[in-house]
């Protein structure tokens, strides 16, 4: 796997802009990514995304060296990457709180 | 390659060959549901199995889909129940069934006496055809070219485009190899792929079809204004439908895709296909698939004598007449549901197998589900079946280039 960084983060190709967690993290996991050492702020489950660098609002999000969305905010690096900062370019996402994204 | 490819198989008047010698059971309409049902409780560990259709109202896909299914490979007879008012064409389904030479019998409920005696007689029919197929079926070899599997995610989670799908994306390219017939299903799932997609058909004239179908796909989700993915999909760290649809994608592998099918149309010959279970002629009766049982149907009625299922979240379904391999993303889940589970492919993620590893185990799970060893799902009893109403036009002719 590229970019495995110690089995903690994948970035499954190495133009994605967000890293995979291989496992799950709690609140207040000191991370460090490249130069800098990021806190992760809530508790995260395996498979969710934080972002391997600073993204500005409108940007596209890339996993798997391909878009998987927009951000509709900006996002700081290490942050959590979800529902609540980035949207689809294609069909909105349903939750169960209604938010759609 | 350490797998045996050979197997025994069950062979039918058309030349086709099963993987299994099931006895479907099938109602025509709800009212027939629970006497069928009742018909089938105490044959349901004897290798006959209950499917069905609910609706009242005609529908021409749904009878092409119970025509494809009652002469699937892995079916041996068939026992129609019907209420006797419904509109479906029984008597159409029971010439079919006859003329593939196999067992069929109907009972009509309003005819045999209501509900006990219609049981009665199904039974009694059951009894005597299982021993009849037992004994007179043709047992023949049967090799890995000749199998069709499908494939199929469900109850995805952000671990499923990493571990289990790429996985099954080594197996199916394995199978293509080794010129079997390999199905990856299209629906919301793949919106966001079309390109890359497009990039790998044989042919520039498929390559247009499988654009018109993605585009066909994207405009009907939209009218549905919900896209293929659930509430659990964001729980498990999926965000987005594209998102999902990446790594949906990697259960395809890297063989040229071959062709573009609907659901009945069974693929001409080995290679990798890409089946279209997107209704033509626009929204008309809901959601393209309600749940992944109905995908499933479709990929059997494609011939798939199995089917591969890739879970994160952890799906526990199994399906009538063709297995199901399970196929566990997600190592947590896997620990979590291992009696469920065929194939561990969570290990990935915790660095004790590599893909082609798993991808390699996968081809050794069909190999031998083939050759009759039971899967979780089938062990448990699972043979979920869902049927509903759509509309397909037939493909056209760039859809499969020779």
């Amino acid at each position: 796997m590229p970019d495995d960084q110690s089995g903690l983060l994948l970035r499954i190709s190495e133009n994605d802009n967000v890293y995979v967690l291989l496992q799950s993290l709690s609140a207040g996991t000191r991370l460090q990514l490249g130069e800098k050492i990021v806190v992760i702020e809530v508790s995260l489950g395996l498979g969710h995304k934080i972002a391997a660098r600073k993204i500005v609002s409108g940007e596209k999000i890339v996993k798997y060296g391909a878009p998987i969305g927009s951000a509709t905010r900006d996002i700081r690096m290490g942050e959590h990457v979800h529902v609540h900062n980035i949207k689809s370019d294609y069909i909105p996402t349903y939750t169960l709180d209604s938010k759609t994204v | 390659m350490s797998a045996k490819t050979e197997f025994t198989g069950f062979l039918r008047q058309d030349g086709r060959k099963g993987i299994r010698n099931t006895i479907l059971v099938v109602y025509l309409v709800e009212c027939a549901h629970h006497v069928s049902r009742e018909i089938v409780y105490p044959f349901r560990k004897q290798g006959v199995h209950l499917i069905g259709f609910s609706g009242c109202y005609p529908n021409q896909y749904a009878f092409d889909m119970m025509s494809r299914l009652c002469c699937h490979p892995n079916t041996g007879g068939v026992l129609l129940v019907s209420l006797g008012c419904e509109s479906f064409d029984r008597r159409g389904l029971a010439q079919h069934v006859r003329e593939s030479g196999r067992p069929v019998e109907t009972l009509v409920i309003q005819e045999r006496g209501g509900t006990l005696p219609t049981i009665g007689q199904g039974q009694q029919w059951l009894e005597e055809t299982i021993f009849e197929l037992e004994e007179t079926t043709p047992r023949v070899t049967m090799s890995v070219d000749e199998l069709v599997v499908g494939a199929i995610c469900g109850g995805s989670d952000a671990t499923s485009g990493i571990t289990a799908n790429p996985a099954i994306g080594r197996c199916f390219d394995l199978l293509v190899e080794n010129e079997a017939s390999a199905i990856f299903e299209e629906g919301g799932e793949l919106i966001g792929c079309e390109q890359i997609m497009a990039e790998r058909a044989v042919t520039p004239e498929l390559a247009h079809e499988i654009l018109g179908t993605m585009e066909k796909t994207a405009r009907y989700y939209t009218t549905m204004g919900h896209g293929s993915f659930a509430v659990g999909n964001a729980d498990g760290g999926l965000t987005t439908v594209e998102e999902k649809s990446m790594g949906a994608y990697a259960k395809s592998g890297s063989s040229p895709i071959r062709g573009l099918i609907k659901p009945g149309d069974v693929p001409p010959a080995g290679g990798l296909y890409l089946l279209d279970i997107v209704p033509d002629g626009g929204a008309r009766f809901g959601f393209p698939n309600i749940n992944d049982t109905a995908e499933i149907a479709e990929l059997i009625a494609c011939g798939a004598h199995l089917t591969l299922f890739s879970t994160g979240r952890g799906s526990v379904v199994g399906s009538a007449i063709s297995p199901v391999v399970k196929v566990c993303a997600n190592p947590e889940t896997f620990r979590r549901m291992a009696g469920d589970m065929d194939v561990d492919a969570g290990r990935i993620l915790e660095g004790q197998a590599t893909l082609n590893d798993v991808g390699q185990e996968i081809f050794e799970q069909v190999l031998s589900v083939a050759g009759g060893a039971p899967t979780k799902s089938e062990s448990l009893g699972h043979q979920e079946f869902v049927l509903t109403y759509k509309t397909f036009e037939p493909i056209g002719p760039a859809c499969l280039p020779v």
